[in-house]
């Protein structure tokens, strides 16, 4: 009972499975290429840092680096799984924690910047008057006159910085005017923009988006606004990681190549580098 | 990677993954939906209430549900498939899959099992009539597949959590999106978006093409 109709219409069917399949082998088969995840900030992505770094870490070592964002808190906790096997993060307590811990079997300072606060163009809470070089007066201005100020809220090196300016201020943030964003550093600085609110953000990821955003430099170059970044060399014994490509670019970030690479970007977009390597 | 050809990159990897898991969620989902609307048996009313719930699972859910299987710690950590294109075709064609089947058990439904008694009082074998049921159907199954991968391509939560969303990976269009407004860069975002109903219409045209293939 099968006519010629119905064959044909099955022949269709069955060559276009076929290609989907072959479709798929193939790019199953082309990814042969060395590769590891790095787990890192939102802020060395996007203050196009590692845009800048990984094509040229390739260029050496034929390696590609895929490049999981995330806040601080979060990449610890997938390299905690095993799930990556680079960690590049800011946050000198939960790095320490973490060694401790035993996950990881080195803590080495690869770069600084610093971080400022970022307000609305009229600064309504009088920062840039009244506190332009000290982070704990300014968040004090800030909770007294409930401007509203965004936190990244995700436990990221920027979040625990933040949540220590409290902490010497003697504050303990809560209100309407407190909001908490869980997103990264480039989103809460959107929204900031939007909401015209205040916020804690790292030099770097400020200045590459400074033409998208309507907020201005209020409060800098505090005492309590240094930007260490460290990596952290994951114990391979805990879980099974690409060991080889992973100290391959720790490694490559610490030569002294590296360092200088690190010490250039931004000079010629901004005028100024927007990280200082600092490696031992 | 100039914006180019990383636009090039998430499109072609957007349609590589809803391609593929609606394929796989509409092979089994047919194999399986088929049978049950065909036969009558005790358990077919939980079985068609269990898939119609399932429609309604949050793609972050089963996002979250596939990242804890593929986590290298999870029970198919040796497989090392979390952020990677493979990982996101798994939790899409599970989230597929229930639409493909609810859908098909409706499209087959009554028809189906007309055409089955019509056959067997005609003495036709069960091969002959199973073709001839979906050759009956054909508009309303492509429109399911088109239904299972109206939801793949757009789908934006569970993709986001077992891919990671890694520049030249595994970004597709609906995360860069997402990605893109959250950084305030509209127009790329926007760009995209366009670009994104400009493929699904692509597709579902040629998924009505093909529907139509036998007829003169």
């Amino acid at each position: 009972m099968l006519t010629i109709k119905s064959k044909s219409g099955v022949k269709r069917l069955l060559t276009i499975l076929m290609c989907a399949v072959i479709g798929i082998t193939v790019m199953a088969c082309s990814k042969k290429e060395r590769s590891m995840i790095l787990a890192t900030t939102t802020s060395t992505q996007d203050s196009g840092l590692l845009d800048y770094l990984l094509p040229l870490f390739k260029e050496d070592t034929g390696i590609t680096v895929k490049v999981l964002a995330k806040g601080t808190g979060e990449a610890i906790e997938v390299a905690k799984r095993g799930d990556a096997d680079g960690l590049l993060v800011h946050a000198k307590s939960q790095e320490v924690k973490f060694v401790e811990e035993g996950y990881g079997t080195e803590r080495l300072e690869v770069m600084y910047n610093d971080f400022i606060v970022v307000g609305p163009k009229d600064d309504p809470a009088k920062l840039k008057e009244k506190a332009p070089k000290d982070g704990v007066e300014a968040f004090k201005l800030i909770s007294s006159s409930g401007a509203n100020f965004i936190s990244r809220g995700d436990k990221s090196g920027t979040n625990t910085k933040e949540l220590d300016i409290w902490k010497d201020a003697g504050i303990t943030p809560t209100g309407e005017w407190y909001i908490s964003a869980g997103k990264g550093m480039g989103a809460v600085l959107t929204m900031a923009s939007e909401k015209k609110a205040y916020t804690l953000t790292d030099r770097a990821t400020y200045l590459n988006m400074r033409d998208t955003l309507d907020l201005a430099i209020v409060t800098e170059k505090g005492s309590q606004f240094l930007n260490q970044y460290a990596l952290i060399r994951l114990d391979d014994s805990k879980n099974k990681i690409k060991t080889k490509e992973a100290n391959e670019f720790i490694d490559w970030m610490l030569s002294t190549k590296g360092q200088k690479l690190i010490g250039e970007y931004g000079k010629e977009k901004y005028g100024m580098p927007l990280f200082t390597p600092n490696a031992n | 990677m100039s914006y180019y050809e990383e636009v090039i990159h998430i499109v072609l990897l957007s349609l590589f993954v809803s391609l593929a898991s609606t394929l796989i969620a509409s092979l089994a989902g047919m194999a399986l939906a088929i049978p049950v609307a065909l036969k009558d048996f005790r358990l077919k009313k939980y079985i068609v209430r269990l898939s119609e719930t399932s429609m309604s699972i949050p793609p972050v859910l089963m996002g979250l549900v596939v990242y804890l299987l593929l986590s290298r710690k999870g029970p198919l950590g040796e497989l090392k498939l979390l952020f990677t294109p493979a990982a996101m075709i798994i939790a899409q064609s599970l989230l597929v899959f229930p639409i493909i089947f609810g859908l098909t058990v409706s499209a087959i439904g009554g028809r189906g099992r007309e055409i089955k008694k019509n056959c067997s009082a005609l003495g036709a074998g069960s091969i002959d009539t199973l073709i001839l049921i979906i050759r009956e159907c054909k508009v309303q199954l492509f429109s399911v597949v088109a239904a299972g991968f109206g939801r793949a391509i757009s789908e934006v939560g569970a993709v986001m959590m077992v891919g990671g969303n890694i520049k030249g990976d595994t970004r597709v269009m609906t995360t860069y999106i997402a990605l893109e407004t959250g950084q305030g860069k509209f127009g790329e975002a926007i760009t995209i978006g366009v670009i994104l109903l400009l493929v699904a219409f692509v597709v579902n045209f040629i998924l009505h093409g093909l529907s139509n293939i036998d007829e003169k």
